[in-house]
């Protein structure tokens, strides 16, 4: 049995933080693979990847035209970069948690 | 053939590299160089600097930088913009002059731009629009309140012809608009303009995250010579299109991949980036390779501008104290959890300890330690502890702590580090925008 693809291997990321909010902007390398990335990448699974960590809710917007998706995350950051005790306070590597995801193929 | 300016980034933030925004200065042909320098907590720690000594609280690059650049600046007609007032514009612009004058740069103009700190207007009833509660319900001593000004605090400096303007608060995006509705001679309600010299601005303001930095993945992304990484230049024309680009023979990148990451990087609703200035909507943004390192970036629009102002309100949050001790080699992992058990047993049993207390197992679950705890067993495992607290008490007896598990903790644990460093604390509320009333006064070198 392969190791199963990560979304990792089709589209890289980007996080950023506002107060207690984070974004993360997810990119397919490839138009061809966007569709792929929009069915595995929906709001509801990110929530209920890390329940611990996510604990407001999650938007997804869509940029079909640039093939990318942008979520946003409310209640992320532990109270935000001024009181998460968190050593990535601002969640910057969060990018990084979501492309670790498991392509389910 | 139509007219376009040239704005350079200097700096994305408060530490920012210096070389290349010389680089930039001496051979960007810029009409204008704008410093990014402000994040919430740089702000806050500006206040707590100038409650410290009244002649401080402006970035404490500010001198370094402008040394560095001015010269150049004067000789190629390049106009600098900047937020390194931080929370003493009237101290950075002094300082600016001084240095202009050691330099021999006689009758350098530089504008200070005031009117962001709004701490008058704030107490302890004031409402957050992201958080439950009010000021007084915080319990932290609040250290300043800073509106975000917009454009119109910077065009009259500029329309005045400064060659340097200094402000505290600004929006970001605004400091890469002002120069662009100063010289296109945009309205304040040109929607569309506005919206699109704000996403210029946007894509800018984080200085190298759109030439390659903070976006190299080994065999995935690959950045050419990102330790010489070069800082970005915007091309834009009257009707608010530009093209992205860098200096020839510097490091980095730009690609349509770049751009991409930076369109969104804190931005939530695409159709919805709210600035002083203009409510922008890059959701239709088109992004295309026109050359090498060469991005050209259209469609951006907006919509009328926000009623109210958004403020940050800062507050002295004590101090956060950092302790760690690693442990490596077979059974790292169980002898790194048994030191964390030994820390909160004893923290937790010491009368009054009233810190916020988080351990984690870096190499195991730190960063991502609340989603998941990954099923390989690491060998290197440092335990870090981490306390903050408005008793400097409680975070000094966690160091003390960790410290004595060198002797008193699971065997083979080395490499005891400590540190405490100030905390602030920041949350963000709205004002009426007739409230604010920005102003400028200019010095001359």
């Amino acid at each position: 049995m392969s190791t199963p693809r990560r979304i990792h291997d089709i589209a890289h990321a980007r996080a950023g933080d506002k107060g207690n909010t984070s974004n993360i902007s997810v990119w397919a390398y490839n138009p061809a693979d966007y569709p792929l990335l929009k069915q595995q990448l929906t709001a509801e699974r990110i929530r209920r990847a890390f329940p611990g960590l996510f604990t407001g809710g999650v938007t997804r917007y869509e940029m079909d035209h640039l093939y990318g998706l942008n979520f946003v995350l409310l209640d992320a950051l532990e109270g935000g970069v001024n009181t998460s005790l968190n050593l990535d306070s601002h969640g910057k590597s969060f990018s990084y948690l979501i492309l670790g995801l498991p392509i389910d193929e | 053939m139509s007219e376009t300016i040239r704005l350079g980034c200097g700096a994305g933030f408060s530490s920012d590299r210096l070389g290349p925004a010389v680089d930039l200065a001496q051979r960007g042909a810029l009409d204008y160089l704008v410093f990014e320098c402000i994040g919430e907590r740089t702000m806050a720690f500006g206040h707590r600097d100038r409650m410290l000594d009244p002649s401080r609280g402006y970035n404490p690059q500010l001198g370094a930088r402008l040394r560095a650049v001015l010269g150049h600046c004067r000789a190629n007609g390049t106009r600098i913009v900047t937020n390194m007032g931080v929370a003493n514009p009237r101290a950075a612009a002094a300082l600016a002059i001084s240095i202009a004058r050691e330099l021999g740069l006689d009758g350098l103009k530089v504008a200070c731009i005031e009117g962001d700190d709004v701490g008058g207007l704030v107490d302890a009833d004031t409402a957050f629009m992201d958080h439950p509660g009010t000021v007084g319900d915080v319990g932290l001593r609040m250290v300043g309140a800073n509106v975000y000004l917009g454009i119109d605090a910077l065009l009259p400096a500029l329309e005045a012809g400064a060659d340097v303007v200094i402000a505290g608060r600004i929006a970001d995006p605004a400091l890469f608009l002002a120069p662009l509705a100063h010289r296109f001679g945009w309205a304040p309600d040109d929607w569309t303009a506005l919206g699109r010299g704000t996403l210029a601005g946007h894509l800018m303001e984080c200085g190298m995250q759109i030439t390659g930095g903070y976006f190299a993945d080994p065999g995935f992304k690959d950045v050419p010579r990102l330790a010489d990484c070069g800082f970005p230049i915007a091309e834009v024309g009257a009707d608010g299109g530009f093209v992205v680009t860098k200096l020839d023979d510097t490091g980095g990148c730009v690609t349509p991949a770049t751009v991409k990451e930076q369109l969104l990087y804190e931005v939530h609703d695409p159709t919805s980036y709210l600035t002083p200035d203009v409510t922008a909507d890059f959701s239709r943004v088109g992004i295309e390779r026109v050359g090498h390192d060469r991005v050209r970036v259209t469609g951006a629009s907006g919509r009328a501008r926000p009623e109210k102002l958004k403020v940050t309100v800062g507050f002295d949050g004590g101090f956060l104290g950092e302790g760690g001790v690693s442990y490596a080699g077979p059974n790292a992992r169980a002898r790194a959890e048994l030191a964390a058990d030994v820390v909160r047993q004893r923290l937790t049993r010491r009368n009054g300890f009233g810190g916020d207390l988080r351990v984690d197992l870096v190499g195991l679950n730190s960063l991502h330690a609340t989603a998941q705890v990954p099923a390989g067993a690491s060998e290197d495992i440092r335990l870090r502890v981490a306390v903050r607290s408005t008793e400097r008490d409680d975070v000094d007896f966690m160091l003390w702590e960790v410290e004595s598990l060198l002797c008193c903790g699971p065997a083979g644990g080395g490499g005891y580090r400590g540190q405490v460093t100030p905390c602030v604390v920041t949350h963000s509320t709205l004002i009426a925008r007739d409230l604010v009333r920005p102003t400028f006064e200019m010095f001359a070198a």
